[in-house]
């Protein structure tokens, strides 16, 4: 970590028609760090992440990314702010078209067919990094089971080398120890590449691990964050209720 | 007296809404048009995505466009053998066997069988991967789906459809001469002499042009109405449904103002 702000959120707001989902988010996020968003379903969690990748609009505020804002930007210019990124979708958005080898490597070729040998063997490196096999470089993603595809959507959201990586519910739908697999992958890529990670999460164990700070959105604002073992102890009841998972408290 | 205002207005309003409505839709129509050309002419291009399209549209209809074609060609030459029959005009079937496939049947038969085909399934692929984040996937990995998925679906199929035009064209005539020969006893080399004076260089190009705005229309649409969808499974259903009969109208609506312009 060296202080420096990556990524800014002011006063970001995104609404879809009379649902406001995001109503005023403020939140820095510095270079090297990882953090790690928790909040109730429906929160906006996912379509906050979409807002600082350009893929949603927001409605007010700014997103600045090393200090360019990135809500005003398009075309080629958003392209290249793009590389800085990877993205680990919920749902893992797969081509289903594709073999898993031209998934994990479509970030470098951006689709075209070419050097097919040499993408192979760099999709089989990133494929080991999430702990799968090499066995699996031609199926398709619709042949493999829902904890692969989600390893398979992480193998090729970091096989570009982004230096900002965002996971949106990485251990989810997977079993304990893949899990833990995958929070080890984290810490290593923040702690050995330097990369700078947010993180979404409902595993608080998995948000302790990985995170230096947790953040809770909680009503489209920020209400709480802090470091990591703060998490327990935040002295904010709603956050108490959430990392305790109590049906009872201010949270309805 | 306050209600019936109301309602009044309420009816106007809604009546309002439809050409509104249409207007905003051919707008956003032709947005993507534009994006889809400017950006697909502009590198990085897909040369296999292109290649791939041209198969997926051309080669793998000809089978339902060479039976339609055939098929749609006898029954034309044995409908104007009958209803000619009544005024002693049944030589006049070579003719028009000609004129009918070339000028009107041929492409617009291609176009719709095409539409079916094509149209549906493009709307179809483009919409799941909408909805499933597989197009916002794309984006983030620096991608164009704009260049990868759509342009070389409209180049491929403005292309893809006047090939198959003229082969449709062809088998159609041929259609049309086998039935005349072998059912309505007309004489071979005649049959022939006949249509070849009938057969104009102009009706075919005609027939070119009609195929390949009918090529653009089912991609444009096939792919606007796919990366339009909004909403799980049935609004993939719905973009479907969307893009198939939306092509149809465009292409009777646009083949018969084409025909209109040229053929007065
Ligand atoms: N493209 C969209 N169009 C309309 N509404 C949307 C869209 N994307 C998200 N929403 C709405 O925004 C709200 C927040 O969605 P989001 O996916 O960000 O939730 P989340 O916090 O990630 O929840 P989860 O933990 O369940 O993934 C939801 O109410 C959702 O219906
Ligand atoms: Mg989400």
């Amino acid at each position: 970590m060296n202080g420096d702000p990556k990524i800014e959120m002011r006063d970001v707001a995104k609404a879809f028609g009379t649902n406001e989902v995001l109503r005023g988010v403020n939140l820095t996020i510095h270079s090297g760090e990882s953090v790690a968003i928790i909040g109730g379903s429906g929160t906006g969690k996912s379509v906050t992440l979409k807002c600082i990748l350009g893929l949603l609009q927001p409605d007010r505020g700014e997103i600045l990314v090393d200090g360019v804002d990135v809500t005003r930007m398009g075309g080629r210019e958003l392209e290249k702010q793009r590389a800085k990124f990877g993205m680990l979708f919920q749902g893992g958005a797969l081509f289903d078209s594709l073999p898993v080898w031209r998934n994990v490597t479509f970030g470098i070729t951006q689709g075209r067919a070419r050097d097919a040998a040499r993408m192979r063997k760099v999709a089989a490196e990133n494929l080991e990094r999430v702990g799968l096999d090499s066995k699996i470089l031609n199926l398709r993603p619709s042949e493999l089971s829902g904890g692969m595809q989600k390893r398979v959507a992480l193998a090729r959201a970091i096989a570009p080398r982004p230096e900002i990586i965002f996971f949106d519910e990485p251990t989810t739908g997977l079993d304990p120890i893949r899990a833990d697999v995958i929070n080890d992958l984290i810490v290593s890529l923040v702690e050995d590449l330097g990369v700078t990670a947010l993180t979404i999460t409902h595993d608080m164990a998995s948000a302790r691990k990985i995170a230096h700070r947790v953040a809770m959105l909680y009503e489209g604002r920020i209400i709480w964050h802090g470091p990591r073992d703060r998490l327990y102890d935040s002295g904010n009841p709603y956050v108490d209720q959430f990392v305790q998972g109590r049906a009872d408290g201010p949270i309805r | 007296m306050t209600r019936l205002i109301a309602a009044l207005f309420g009816f106007f309003a809604a009546i309002g809404r439809v050409p509104i409505g249409l207007f905003a839709a051919i707008g956003r129509v032709a947005i993507f048009a534009w994006r889809t050309i400017s950006r697909g002419l502009a590198p990085p291009y897909y040369p296999g995505r292109f290649l791939e399209q041209l198969a997926s549209i051309g080669w793998f209809s000809l089978p339902v466009v060479g039976m339609t074609a055939i098929f749609t060609g006898a029954a034309l030459a044995q409908q104007v053998y009958t209803g000619g029959s009544r005024f002693n005009a049944q030589s006049t079937v070579p003719a028009i066997v000609t004129f009918g496939m070339v000028r009107e049947l041929g492409p617009v038969l291609v176009g719709l069988m095409v539409a079916g085909r094509v149209a549906s399934a493009m709307a179809a692929e483009i919409g799941t991967m909408r909805v499933t984040e597989q197009l916002d996937a794309m984006e983030t990995l620096r991608t164009d789906p704009f260049r990868y998925l759509i342009a070389p679906r409209l180049f491929a199929a403005v292309l893809a459809l006047p090939a198959m035009v003229l082969i449709a064209d062809s088998i159609g005539l041929f259609g049309g001469y086998m039935l005349s020969i072998g059912k309505l006893g007309f004489n071979p080399s005649n049959y022939l002499h006949t249509t070849r004076q009938f057969l104009e260089m102009d009706d075919v190009v005609m027939s070119l042009v009609k195929a390949a705005v009918f090529g653009f229309f089912i991609a444009l649409l096939g792919c606007y109405n796919g990366y339009a969808t909004q909403g799980g499974a049935a609004g993939v259903g719905r973009s479907t449904t969307d893009a198939v009969v939306s092509t149809f109208i465009l292409i009777l609506l646009s083949d018969l103002l084409i025909t209109v312009m040229v053929f007065t």
